[in-house]
């Protein structure tokens, strides 16, 4: 046998790998999620849009008899936790592992988006909080009507700072989701040779699929579509 | 001075497995309390430490590079030879040994060249089993090309890195044991005296090139892998840091040195560019597998080579040698392209190089497939010379690249001081004065896989059962000579750098004991080397402190010994007053054949060293050829 | 031997000088004209060295040995880049011709808590040694082995267990990485041995064993921006990581029921 244990840095939760597959399990979790959020929120869309966004609620709060939304909470809420966890302990170990930088680095492969997860990841998490106080529980809404999404939504973004602010969250979480569904894939070993290109532009792809629906609705609303 | 070969009686073929029989062995509970030193991590040394830490043996391993994972050996670029006949081509082990007997001029000891072909099939058996990649067909299995020096197709290959491939295999064997602790690995440390007690080798002193400590190391026995000494010339196709102090060390505290005249000068290798120049890179000899070699048929024509008509070139291997054609042996290559360019007829600016043409092979078998099988060595040079080989023909030189010569060694590799052992490049065993290529890997595991081993075992067995201690007289000589070295080199505090004075040396031993050499230029070297010696030990420069990484220092030493080993190399090859392999006299040919002289020359010379400004005496160890018969080389 | 064939250039180098492990370092300018494009970029560094010596100045020092990109001895970031501007080439088969008369260089050594420095631009790459001696082999002791065809390796295999075998263990990529991480390194060693059915036996073991010490020498994670493939002189590629990454998960689900099931046989 070797001299080297295989308990402690060795075990899953403490190894750099296992930590990855946590953030690349959660972060598809919580992509998985904000690609239905944007695809029910088209809904605003529809022709009567406060009836079917009413209902659209409802059905998510009566869905197993109340409880679907609070397991889908939770889930969210310990897939971002441990996606939290996951980045810190991370993060700290990156830092750590490169104590006195360059004088001059250039870069030729990373991106402006793989560069800035960290921040991105930071401001997307103040974001979050701010959304859920606004549109979810509504402390910092101007005038939030209980079960009443689309309205809420509507005299929400008339408010042109909140606008800007969520059309800029919106752009950072394209650019996190660009960067972060190609590496889920490469960190479950799911990468491809032959579909590496292919792979990284359906991630784009994908997170601009995102990133666009949910800007709409600001825009839609400050251009006086919605109302 | 004792040169018993120790070779066994016996047919041939049966010779090895008897040998193996009657040796003694150390039972395995006792190999623990035995501590074996290596120096040197290449093919031989890891392969050999590994092997002996698996039987049990304490190992001790060293090396000057940061990791053993970077002994020169990891430059082999195309093969290793193996007679396992997958070709169905008529090979076997005895036209392995046929072919390395004649190769090397009828220079070599038939049974350890027959113990080397029997072993290379072994050698690839391992080497896979340890997950070597090979290069393989579609059908899943090895691979074969052709070396210069055989008709047969026996050498494996991992694309253009075989070396790489295969040290890379010692070497993960040697971390495997290194992690179990039964080799201890001890990088950046550079061996600079031997310790010999009554004697017997018992130990080593080395710097730790880190620190600057010297240090004592104390064994049973000691071997030294450190491989050649061909950075003598300067300009190489060696590694910076390869050097000769190991075994020059050695020499002077009583091994003998075999034939220290027989270097290789390898016929491919990318031509000097400038006086700054630090070493020479070799272009693969599988290359002439596909690539043709010509000048120009006229002297002094400098039309580029597109310009030249094909009536124009002359092909001149494949016109002198046209059972062999471009795939003659290294000697015969490199000589016919220096007699190429003394005529006149060189390519390039500088008038030293011969065009090595890929335009039938590209045009035959497509660019595809010439990309396939040489693409890294393409690009390599193109890397080098901005000179892109699929369109203009590569420029080649020769270059120093391997050293027949070495520490003499019987057939258990050990040897003239008990308990010193000797494998790979750094002994002079089985090439006799040419080694044909794709044969020094095969060597370098041979020996360190399948034969130190068991021969270790044999001596270790035997030897006296006693200790010796840090406080012994010889032990406290060693250091103390070690100190005293380094005392000297950095008290000179002259004009001139260690790399001045190592460039000068190899002028005079490229110019004098190159690929040429004569009664009156040896003589002449003879003269030059002291004398630049002498001014070495006045006018050096070495700055610094000894407590510190110094690598000023570490080329003072090595530059040191070299220009000691330059002057017996010399010695040895005036003595040798015939021309055989890679020692080319021109007194002694038959219009530019290398032509030996059996009835006086016949044997290996070996160098025992007297004291310093004495000359050395010469010995000699016959050579008997019972199975292969004397016969003139021919390649036509 | 003549002086040359190439053009000529004048050069400024800024260079970390350091005289040991635990001492500050900082960076000296040293003017270097006269340098041949023609030169190797360690014949450039000898050339400036050699002047220094003249000067009585003691030379920068940097790790080298072969000078032919194989050893994978040698390794300074030039002007921000592990190996300099040329892809896939190491420090010493970058040629000046690379760089303009005029130019302004910085040398720095790699960089990592991995790689502690030695001297200068030499650093300790013994961590990368560390991480083979875990696990980056396959067990067959000399002489107990079947005949090197009796186990056919698909040629794809092969191919793709030497394109992973290809690393020379220089270091660029912990260098490149700006998490300082060695998974290209340890990827490349689980790839290649992982693509042999001679590997397969520890092919679990060796995974959980490299990752493990991979991490306790200190080096970072990887974040998945390819900088390791774009410095790495022989091309190794990311997808090794992630071909680590799956046998590595593979091996963390199965090591509890392999132990569970070696532990009753061993009782039973």
């Amino acid at each position: 046998m070797s001299t080297v244990a295989l308990a402690g840095p060795g075990t899953f939760l403490g190894s750099s790998i296992g930590k990855k597959v946590v953030m690349a399990v959660t972060g598809l979790m919580l992509f998985g999620f904000v690609l239905g959020h944007m695809a029910g929120n088209l809904q605003v869309y529809l022709p009567h849009p406060e009836e079917a966004m009413r209902s659209y609620a409802l059905f998510l709060h009566g869905f197993l008899h109340g409880a679907g939304i609070w397991v889908a909470r939770l889930g969210l809420l310990a897939a971002a936790a441990l996606h939290i966890w996951a980045a810190t302990s991370l993060t700290i170990q990156n830092k750590e592992a490169r104590p006195v930088g360059y004088r001059q680095w250039v870069g030729w492969e990373s991106t402006y988006a793989s560069r800035t997860m960290r921040w991105s990841g930071v401001i997307l998490l103040s974001f979050i909080i701010f959304h859920l106080l606004h549109l979810t529980t509504g402390q910092v809404h101007p005038q939030f009507e209980d079960m009443n999404p689309y309205r809420n939504l509507v005299t929400g973004f008339q408010q042109l700072p909140v606008s800007i602010f969520y059309i800029l969250s919106m752009v950072l979480l394209g650019m996190h989701l660009a960067h972060g569904v190609w590496s889920m894939l490469q960190t479950l070993g799911l990468s491809h040779p032959r579909y590496k290109k292919l792979a990284q532009k359906a991630a784009v792809a994908f997170a601009s699929l995102v990133v666009l629906g949910n800007i709409s609705f600001p825009i839609a609303v400050l251009a006086g579509i919605l109302k | 001075m004792d040169l018993k070969s120790n070779i066994p009686s016996g047919p041939i073929e049966q010779k090895w497995s008897k040998h193996k029989f009657e040796m003694k062995l150390v039972n395995p509970a006792n190999k623990r309390k035995y501590d074996v030193i290596m120096v040197g991590s290449g093919l031989a040394g890891a392969s050999g430490a590994a092997s002996m830490a698996e039987l049990g043996y304490n190992v001790a391993c060293f090396c000057y590079q940061d990791s053993p994972r970077r002994a020169h050996s990891i430059a082999a670029q195309g093969g290793i030879n193996a007679a396992k006949n997958y070709r169905n081509d008529g090979d076997s082990v005895y036209r392995l040994f046929y072919d390395t007997v004649k190769g090397g001029d009828f220079r070599a000891r038939e049974g350890n060249v027959h113990r080397l072909a029997e072993i290379s099939v072994k050698i690839i058996d391992q080497c896979v089993a340890q997950g070597v990649p090979f290069a393989r067909e579609y059908g899943g299995l090895l691979d074969n090309r052709s070396f210069g020096g055989a008709q047969v197709s026996r050498t494996f290959y991992a694309r253009g890195q075989t070396g790489q491939q295969l040290l890379l295999g010692a070497y993960q064997a040697l971390e495997r044991q290194i992690g179990l602790g039964s080799v201890k690995m001890f990088p950046r440390h550079e061996m600079q005296e031997l310790i010999v007690v009554d004697g017997r080798a018992r130990g080593i002193v080395t710097r730790d090139m880190v620190t600057g400590e010297v240090e004592t190391h104390l064994a049973d026995a000691v071997c030294l892998a450190t491989g050649g000494y061909g950075n003598v010339f300067f300009l190489a196709t060696y590694a910076k840091g390869c050097n000769t102090t190991a075994i020059w060390r050695a020499y002077k505290k009583g091994a003998g040195f075999g034939n220290p005249c027989y270097t290789q000068i390898h016929p491919t290798c990318i031509p000097v560019s400038g006086d700054y120049q630090s070493k020479l890179t070799l272009m693969s000899e599988s290359l002439r597998n596909d690539g043709r070699i010509w000048v120009p048929k006229k002297k002094g024509d400098t039309r580029s080579p597109g310009q030249i008509p094909e009536d124009e070139r002359d092909y001149y291997l494949e016109r002198k040698y046209p059972s062999f054609g471009n795939l003659a042996p290294r000697d015969i290559a490199s000589r016919a392209a220096k007699q190429a360019c003394d005529d006149g007829r060189g390519v390039g600016p500088t008038g030293l190089g011969v065009y090595l043409d890929f335009a039938d092979a590209i045009g035959r078998l497509g660019k595809g497939k010439i990309e396939e099988k040489y693409g890294n060595l393409f690009e390599m040079y193109e890397r080098i010379t901005a000179e892109n080989p699929y369109e203009v023909p590569m420029r080649i030189f020769p270059a120093s690249h391997y050293t027949m010569g070495g520490l003499w060694v019987d057939y258990n590799l050990q040897s003239t001081i008990p308990g010193l052992f000797v494998l790979g490049e750094a002994n002079f065993s089985d090439h006799g004065a040419n080694r044909l290529g794709a044969s020094a890997l095969m060597q370098g595991l041979a020996d360190g896989y399948f034969v130190i081993p068991y021969t270790i075992g044999n001596y270790l067995a035997q030897a006296p059962k006693t200790k010796v201690d840090k406080t012994h007289p010889e032990v406290k000589a060693a250091e103390a000579a070690v100190d005293a070295r380094t005392k000297k080199l950095l008290g000179i505090k002259g004009k001139k750098t260690p790399m001045a004075f190592h460039r000068e040396l190899g002028k005079i031993m490229w110019e004098y004991c190159g690929m040429a050499r004569n009664e009156e230029g040896l003589a002449t070297a003879l003269e030059k080397i002291p004398a630049l010696r002498e001014e070495f030990w006045k006018n050096v420069s070495v700055l610094g402190t000894p407590g510190e990484v110094n690598q000023s220092l570490e080329q003072a030493g090595r530059v040191a010994d070299f220009l000691e080993l330059g002057e017996l190399m010399c010695r040895d090859a005036k003595e040798r007053r015939e021309s055989c392999g890679g020692h080319f006299r021109e007194e002694y040919q038959d219009d530019g054949e290398a032509k030996r002289d059996d009835e006086k020359f016949c044997h290996v010379a070996v160098w025992e060293y007297q004291g310093d400004g004495k000359t050395p005496t010469r010995n000699v160890e016959p050579l008997e050829f019972e199975n292969v018969h004397l016969a003139t080389r021919s390649y036509k | 031997m003549g002086g040359g064939t190439g053009k000529n250039l004048n050069l400024k180098l800024h260079v970390w000088r350091q005289k040991g492990p635990n001492v500050e370092g900082q960076f000296v300018t040293y003017d270097a004209p006269g340098i041949s494009t023609e030169m190797s970029f360690l014949e450039m560094l000898d050339v400036v060295n050699e002047r220094l010596a003249e000067k009585g100045e003691e030379g920068i020092a940097f790790d080298h040995d072969c000078r032919e990109g194989i050893c994978g001895t040698c390794g300074i970031v030039i002007d921000g880049r592990p190996h300099g501007p040329r892809p896939r080439t190491t420090t010493c088969q970058l040629h000046m011709r690379s760089f303009a008369d005029g130019d302004e260089l910085v040398l720095e050594p790699w960089r990592a808590k991995g790689f502690p420095i030695v001297k200068d631009l030499m650093v300790d790459r013994g961590s990368l040694d560390r991480i083979i001696a875990t696990g980056g082999f396959i067990t067959a002791p000399t002489g107990t082995i079947p005949d090197a065809n009796a186990i056919p390796v698909p040629k794809e295999n092969a191919d793709i267990a030497m394109d992973a075998a290809a690393c020379i263990g220089c270091g660029a990529c912990v260098a490149a990485c700006p998490n300082a991480s060695a998974m290209l390194f340890t990827a490349a060693k689980i790839t290649h041995l992982a693509m042999f059915p001679q590997g397969q036996p520890e092919r679990s073991s060796r995974a959980l064993r490299m990752v493990a010490q991979m991490d306790a020498e200190g080096f970072g994670s990887c974040t998945n921006h390819g900088e390791c493939e774009s410095a790495c002189p022989k091309g190794i590629r990311v997808e090794f990581i992630a071909r680590m990454n799956a046998d590595f998960v593979v091996a963390q689900v199965t090591k509890g029921r392999r132990e569970a099931q070696a532990g009753d046989s061993s009782a039973g």
